[in-house]
């Protein structure tokens, strides 16, 4: 009896009821889900049409090529004028929104290292400012501490007016147009000054590559960080003096009501810049703490045992550890600063939000296609960063059996 | 083997006392503490030389400015007189509207009876003796939010005047926005977890696009969508308010973001438990309801803090979008003539600052004390 229930269930277990087999309940759900989701995108796409429609909006990206007509303050790389199509609009855009994710990145990774050290530090004093710091950035909102660089630092400064006399060279000057400096202007001959710098870095790799053979081989070391640092400013400095220091400082003059010429970084920038990086770093601080507290005491104390110096067990046995742990927060930390450059709509500074999102949208009205693309820019950075920093997290993880 | 007789005895006994060692180097009080903690070495004291000068340059003249200069009584004449100092006055003269926006005056008792019932809330929800948690949590999370959209919005069955969401500003916008979203963030972020670890595999890449859609965008990006966007993607005719598209971005933004901090908690859940479950005979929902997510949800608490916080400090970002937050309406009072005084906009953003700074940091607090509570490994 037992023996002829057990058999019939067995072979009645695939015969179960349609509703409680999982895996056909899986394919109802699944299409179920699917066709909700097509009529939803279907009334959301048949609404904008028609609402489109009603507005009088042509859709497609002709708008891109006609011509912009209006300004912009900081167009680094790309060719601009009012006469410039919304396309170039979008391209000055792209790239100040890049160099603002670059320069923030960069930045904000090395302020965020030096505060989370800091933070370890045996130094009391430094542990506590340092934790302050972190403390106080870390929790006040983004947008007010840019608008506070902007309007509260930036802004109130003098004038050029004020701080210089009509025709007077200025070399260097904070004001509140911005930083200006003078621009350095490379004479016949100064090429060669780059050629020596990539030289040097070249020579330096080779050695460096050579000084790990040589160890595997012989187990002498060699000081490849000495050396490289030594070429890669000597070489350049010794042809820079050798060609006869072929560089001007071309300095900004000051006319009747401005300065005219010299480089010019325009406070939007620095205030966004500041803001970005000290709100991030302090995040990449606490990150920076977390992993190498990360790395287990044992660790330290072995490498302690094997009569590893303090400096060389920070460099070999610590930091490679800790990275495995820092590196993935870190990335969405930059991609974090990213987006949250996005706020310089804020304060007029032209990255793509502000210039394509806000402007250009505002002009033309075409609010599908300018969302796809700003969207598709983010995304796409995103992908791109996080594409890169898995690469670089796979070169660094623990090697397993 | 050679023996070492420098020292001028004979054998390995001594014939007199060994000369006094020095005494060893104090390490308790006051000059020892500061020897080890700042001058222990040349690279750390110049270290703390430079620090010390950074805070008696900057710690006195914030102080000045913040407290003992600053201007606490009399109107804008008195600010004006002093510019050395923050201007407080502003502040105080104007903090109902900083707190309820431009809220009917006669109403704003609705918002005060709101705001201790949260207070209290919070308060049952995050100290650790208070009993009924469950039905508390409930009640915060579910009947909290209707109750509050009625007392706020009002109705004339109940006998409330009603008052136009354009109304709203101030600290009452900023909560009401942030709680909306971490409310409403909870449950699509659970939902949104299981499906992205789901077998079923159109759900699974599904709710993956969804999630990392939402994580790759600015809310900057999700604002404007939903102020420009939603009207074009809805039928002819239908409106709604600005600041419940608002508020449905700032949730479907966060909810992505919950679902990682909910998919981190079910990935560090153990498989045997989902293996007793299931052999318990459980299905689906009840083995996460009754096994997994009070397990997992546990140990995301932190995680659901911290996003609470981004979240907190990100519906600033509504001033963009032309909504009155608390940032916006101290904005903009600081633009108000009567008020045009140099040190006006500084007092307005260090008071904003002060109001994020003791709300985020206090959650951050509980958010570390949940997890040196849940962490149970061993320490040093």
């Amino acid at each position: 009896m037992a023996n002829n229930n057990s058999s019939s269930a067995a072979s009645a277990a695939p015969k179960a009821s349609f509703w409680r087999d999982p895996d056909k309940r899986a394919i109802i759900y699944q299409v179920a889900v699917v066709a909700v989701l097509a009529w939803f995108v279907y009334a959301i796409i048949n609404n904008t049409a028609t609402n489109m429609e009603q507005r009088g909006l042509a859709s497609g990206f002709g708008f891109l090529s006609t011509s912009a007509g209006f300004g912009i303050i900081s167009t680094p790389f790309v060719e601009y004028s009012e006469e410039s199509s919304y396309f170039t609009v979008f391209l000055v855009g792209l790239v100040n929104t890049i160099i603002m994710a670059f320069i923030g990145c960069v930045l904000a990774l090395i302020l965020g290292f030096i505060v989370g050290i800091a933070r370890l530090s045996s130094n009391w004093l430094v542990k506590k400012i340092a934790t302050f710091y972190i403390e106080l950035f870390r929790n006040v909102p983004l947008l007010l501490q840019i608008l506070f660089w902007y309007s509260a630092v930036l802004k109130p400064l003098p004038g050029p007016r004020e701080l210089h006399e009509a025709g007077e060279k200025v070399f260097f000057s904070i004001n509140n147009r911005g930083l200006i400096f003078a621009e350095p202007v490379g004479q016949p001959g100064f090429e060669n000054v780059w050629y020596a710098f990539f030289a040097a870095i070249i020579v330096t790799w080779v050695i460096k590559k050579w000084a790990a053979i040589r160890q595997m081989k012989t187990g002498q070391q060699f000081p490849v960080f000495l050396t490289g640092l030594v070429l890669i400013i000597g070489a350049p400095l010794v042809t820079y003096l050798v060609m006869g220091r072929p560089l001007n400082f071309e300095p900004a003059e000051m006319s009747r009501f401005s300065l005219r010429g010299g480089v010019t970084v325009i406070p939007e920038f620095v205030a966004l810049l500041l803001a970005l990086v000290v709100y991030t770093a302090s995040f990449i601080a606490e990150i920076v703490r977390a992993g190498i507290q990360a790395v287990s005491h044992g660790q330290t104390e072995a490498a302690s045992a094997l009569g590893i110096k303090p400096t060389h067990r920070m460099r070999l046995v610590v930091v490679p550890q800790a990275m495995r742990v820092i590196v993935p927060p870190l990335t969405s930390q930059f991609l974090n600063l990213t987006k949250n450059s996005s706020l310089a709509t804020a304060i007029a500074y032209p990255d793509l939000f502000s210039v394509f999102a806000g402007t250009t949208l505002n002009q033309t009205g075409q609010a599908v296609e300018i969302m796809a693309m700003t969207l598709a820019v983010y995304l796409t950075l995103s992908l791109l960063t996080s594409g890169f920093m898995n690469w670089y997290n796979s070169r660094i993880k623990l090697v397993e059996r | 083997m050679a023996m070492d007789n420098s020292t001028g005895y004979s054998g390995v006994v001594n014939s007199g006392d060994l000369p006094d060692k020095p005494a060893p180097i104090k390490t308790d009080g006051v000059g020892p503490w500061i020897r080890d903690n700042l001058f222990n070495g040349a690279f750390n004291s110049i270290l703390t030389i430079s620090s010390l000068l950074l805070v008696l340059y900057t710690l006195p003249s914030a102080l000045n400015w913040l407290i003992f200069n600053a201007v606490w009584t009399g109107g804008s004449d008195a600010c004006r007189a002093n510019p050395d100092g923050a201007c407080w006055t502003f502040v105080t003269s104007r903090w109902e509207q900083f707190l309820y926006g431009f809220y009917e005056k006669s109403e704003r008792w609705r918002i005060d009876i709101l705001l201790v019932i949260l207070a209290v809330g919070i308060a049952w929800l995050a100290w650790e003796r208070t009993p009924g948690k469950k039905l508390m949590a409930f009640f915060m999370l579910v009947i909290y939010p209707i109750f509050a959209f009625f007392m706020m919005y009002g109705n004339e069955a109940m006998g409330l005047p009603i008052v136009e969401t354009p109304q709203w500003g101030g600290f009452t916008l900023t909560l009401v926005i942030a709680l909306s979203g971490i409310v409403a963030s909870l449950p699509i972020g659970i939902v949104l977890a299981l499906g992205r670890r789901s077998e079923m595999r159109i759900i699974s890449l599904l709710c993956t696009i969804f999630i990392e859609f939402w994580r790759g965008i600015p809310l900057v990006a999700v604002l404007f969508m939903a102020t420009i966007m939603f009207p074009l993607f809805l039928p002819a005719g239908v409106t709604f308010d600005q600041l419940l598209r608002a508020v449905i971005g700032v949730a479907l933004f966060a909810s992505a973001y919950m679902a990682e901090v909910v998919r981190g908690g079910l990935q560090a859940i153990p498989k045997g438990q989902y293996e007793g479950a299931m052999a318990l005979g459980l299905p689906f929902w009840k083995m996460m309801r009754l096994i997994i997510l009070p397990q997992a949800l546990k140990i995301v608490i932190p995680g659901i803090v911290n996003t609470f916080i981004g979240l907190f400090k990100d519906t600033t970002l509504v001033l963009i979008i032309a909504l009155f937050d608390l940032l916006g309406i101290v904005q903009a009072s600081i633009a108000d003539p009567n008020w045009s005084i140099k040190s006006v906009p500084y007092t307005g953003y260090a008071f904003v600052a002060i109001v994020f700074w003791i709300c985020c940091y206090s959650m951050a607090l509980y958010s570390r004390y949940i997890e040196d509570k849940l962490h149970t490994g061993h320490k040093r």
